[in-house]
């Protein structure tokens, strides 16, 4: 996370019980995490992140953005995941999606192998402003890149999905 | 944003939440776990830190804020997860159903001190079925005139019903105040009447 997130030594914690924070953000991290590392690293992403995030939460600042926090931390879990298993054979990862997403529809099966083909720039911008409805000006934060960059990437990958895949995109940016 | 939003099954949640309570108890950052129980007391949220049973809260008091209170006191790594309160829920429910007459569990009492842990400790030295009036408490902790005091200490007993301050009782025989209400002090002195 960004150091601008944190803050040390908070006192008269005000924070709500960490459970809260699972709740209501525990969906769209892990629709961050399958389109970022894919159905079958997103479960290893997200325990990571909200593992780590639990352990940061006590001196979390008070106005934080507790889901660009989130993401911030799934970003660099990512980054990890997607190292350590140095490209695994992707044969073997396209047959295996389809059943560790067994229980989302065809449809999302399809979007997650969409989001996949694109250049990994492209496909975080996507998936923090689309999926997560972060602020371009997050986005260029976590990724390091700049606001106009993160716009640009998030697009251009917009456009890639529905020129490919018509059926996927219905909503407008 | 993409609309529909991708599906996340309830059931997938389900289970990384499982994980996420599994590696935070490993990795002792479990501060306190929760759940809780409906009795015939009403529901009841029962908290446990790695120490032992820290709260047990009515359901009159409202269970998010039970919980924001708790986290402002013992920090915000608080997380459902029942299993910790295992063996509170197993002898809460023989408690309920008459077989246990003595609780025989490990207690937090981080949550008081001084005059008021002196009250709630003597608790546990009244007998089940007994019931001491505010000043005999008051006595007992060698405060006798401090009868109001007993009073607020046993409304803020942090475990109701495990550290027994429904047995405290006005000296004209009428129960007296209770933070589960009224009736839910009648109900728990007639159980252990009966």
């Amino acid at each position: 996370m960004s150091d601008a997130c944190e803050r040390t030594n908070v006192t008269g914690n005000q924070q709500p019980p960490f459970e809260s924070v699972v709740a209501r953000y525990g969906a769209t991290v892990l629709r961050v995490c399958r389109a970022v590392v894919g159905p079958i690293d997103a479960d290893d992403a997200w325990s990571e992140t909200f593992l780590a995030a639990l352990k940061a939460y006590p001196n979390l600042a008070a106005d934080a953005n507790v889901e660009a926090w989130l993401v911030t931390i799934a970003h660099r879990k990512a980054i990890d995941l997607t190292r350590s298993a140095a490209r695994r054979a992707k044969l073997v990862a396209g047959l295996l999606v389809r059943d560790a997403a067994s229980t989302a529809d065809a449809r999302d099966s399809d979007l997650w192998d969409a989001l996949a083909e694109l250049a990994d720039r492209q496909r975080t911008a996507v998936a923090y402003h689309y999926l997560a409805g972060l602020p371009y000006r997050e986005i260029a934060a976590i990724t390091g890149s700049s606001t106009d960059a993160a716009r640009r990437a998030a697009s251009d990958g917009i456009a890639t999905l529905r020129r490919r895949y018509p059926t996927l995109i219905g909503a407008q940016p | 944003m993409i609309n529909p939003l991708p599906e996340i099954a309830a059931a997938d949640l389900a289970v990384l939440h499982a994980r996420l309570v599994a590696a935070a108890e490993r990795d002792g950052l479990l501060d306190v776990a929760y759940r809780s129980l409906d009795s015939p007391v009403g529901s009841l949220l029962l908290a446990a830190t790695p120490t032992g049973l820290v709260r047990v809260a009515f359901a009159g008091l409202g269970q998010e804020s039970a919980l924001a209170a708790l986290a402002a006191q013992l920090g915000p790594r608080i997380l459902h997860a029942p299993k910790r309160l295992d063996p509170v829920v197993r002898q809460l429910e023989e408690y309920f159903s008459g077989t246990r007459r003595l609780f025989d569990l490990a207690l937090d009492l981080r949550l008081v001190h001084g005059f008021r842990r002196d009250v709630v400790a003597q608790l546990q030295r009244i007998g089940y079925g007994h019931t001491q009036s505010y000043g005999e408490v008051a006595a007992a902790v060698g405060s006798p005139r401090a009868v109001r005091a007993v009073g607020t200490a046993c409304a803020l007993n942090p475990v109701p019903i495990v550290l027994p301050c429904h047995r405290v009782v006005r000296s004209d025989g009428a129960p007296g105040q209770y933070a589960g209400g009224v009736e839910a002090k009648r109900l728990l002195l007639s159980l252990e009447a009966s």
